[in-house]
């Protein structure tokens, strides 16, 4: 094996297949339009600068910091779920200690954010936004509730639909990863641009969580499943 | 490790609009990557983003990772020969504001040596931001330091383009750089494909 001390530089991360990830101009999504590089990436053999990252303990996240519906003195409305899965890197090896961080829009839909002006409550119950390390086995849970889909001025009519954003850091700074997990037969996947943006249907497919009967608590909270996978050193041939 | 295994890593989407409710909090930004007691030459970088109109982007995240000012990073990947600054993370997240700028606190970082070129001095970092359906990464480096012009990295960016990565020192203030980060344009920062 391979040993660090031995390397003269750093193992290169794998690179995601073709089509896997979103290209930066996706035209749909107006917004890109004047945010998106247009001259040519200079690919960068990784260094070290890109294959270390920070490594977060525990002292950065509350207790009940993954519980999002216990943060204020009531209950917040809507239909309570749990959201759990593992966070893998792409060798299917769970990464524990990964920081996750969420934040979601309310069951009505909207953001406690001053730029959202969406017209639906806000929750006083309700911040709609948590944290959580995976464990030694790189599972994680959250609780909290469905969040309602909502307006955006993208294009004539335009809904997103429900879903809650996930930041999550791996081993690397380069598998540091901010997406967004959907929820099974959302009618809106079909007109939304920033799902649309990924061109593999299957790789889009993955951001779609599961419902889950095992994890789902009787007379309680439905259960949903989302496991992540983050980009990990290519395999060398000489390891077993 | 199971080298058969071949998961696709899971597809990055915006950051939206929104995340300030969790990803930057007061609580949750880490403006100050070196406290004052760390060592080394002391930083503090203002980041400019713009789009390519030129029009300043309020609403972008920045997320930095850097050595200390031995050049060793805080994570079991770094062999180098080297002693960890104690209390060292070398992470630092700011949010731009109406203007478009943010303020980082830091210190110059030593050179990275764990190859056999080493590298010159300088700050990975990742931008965010609504419209932006996954991170961009560019690097800063520090205009006038001789070890630039030795650095593997900068000597495959273009030579016209090279100066898009350097922070200005400004003449007046000493210890003050800025950082320009141009998502588009005729002067668009250089952003790596890692």
């Amino acid at each position: 094996m391979d040993s660090v001390g031995t390397r003269a530089s750093a193992r290169p991360y794998a690179r995601p297949p073709e089509g896997s990830q979103p290209p930066s101009l996706y035209e749909p999504y107006r917004a890109t339009i004047k945010r998106a590089p247009l001259k040519p990436l200079v690919v960068l053999p990784h260094t070290l600068s890109e294959v270390t990252g920070p490594i977060f303990g525990h002292d950065r996240v509350g207790e009940s910091d993954n519980d999002l519906t216990c943060q204020h003195p009531g209950e917040p409305i809507g239909e309570r779920i749990i959201v759990s899965g593992r966070v893998l890197d792409s060798h299917g090896e769970p990464l524990p200690n990964a920081l996750i961080e969420i934040w979601q829009a309310n069951s009505a839909g909207r953001y406690r954010h001053i730029r959202d002006q969406h017209p639906a409550p806000l929750d006083p119950n309700f911040t709609g936004a948590g944290r959580t390390l995976t464990d030694e086995h790189g599972a994680y849970r959250f609780i909290t509730i469905k969040p309602g889909a909502y307006p955006w001025l993208n294009h004539y009519n335009a809904w997103r639909p429900a879903h809650i954003h996930f930041s999550v850091f791996g081993t690397a700074f380069i598998s540091r990863l901010v997406t967004q997990m959907y929820f099974p037969g959302d009618p809106l996947f079909a007109y939304d641009p920033i799902f649309q943006s990924i061109p593999d249907e299957r790789a889009r497919q993955r951001l779609i969580s599961k419902f889950d009967l095992e994890t789902t608590q009787p007379e309680w909270a439905k259960g949903f499943k989302f496991d992540i996978v983050l980009r990990g050193p290519e395999a060398t041939p000489f390891e077993t | 490790m199971k080298p058969d295994t071949d998961l696709v890593p899971t597809p990055s989407q915006t950051v939206g609009p929104f995340f300030a409710i969790e990803l930057t909090t007061v609580e949750h930004c880490v403006q100050c990557v070196a406290g004052p007691q760390a060592e080394g030459e002391r930083v503090c970088l203002t980041f400019r983003v713009v789009d390519g109109e030129g029009v300043p982007v309020d609403d972008a995240m920045l997320e930095i990772w850097q050595a200390d000012s031995n050049g060793k990073y805080n994570h079991p990947e770094d062999a180098q020969a080297k002693k960890l600054e104690p209390g060292w993370m070398g992470f630092g997240r700011v949010a731009t504001g109406e203007d478009g700028t943010c303020v980082l606190e830091t210190i110059r970082p030593g050179r990275v040596t764990q190859s056999a070129s080493p590298q010159a001095p300088h700050l990975t970092v990742g931008v965010f931001a609504r419209g932006m359906l996954k991170q961009l990464y560019t690097r800063v480096y520090f205009a006038g330091n001789a070890a630039n012009e030795e650095d593997p990295i900068l000597q495959l960016v273009p030579s016209e383009r090279r100066g898009t990565l350097l922070a200005r020192a400004d003449p007046a203030r000493p210890g003050y750089w800025s950082f320009d980060i141009r998502l588009q344009g005729d002067l668009e920062t250089v952003f790596f494909d890692v």
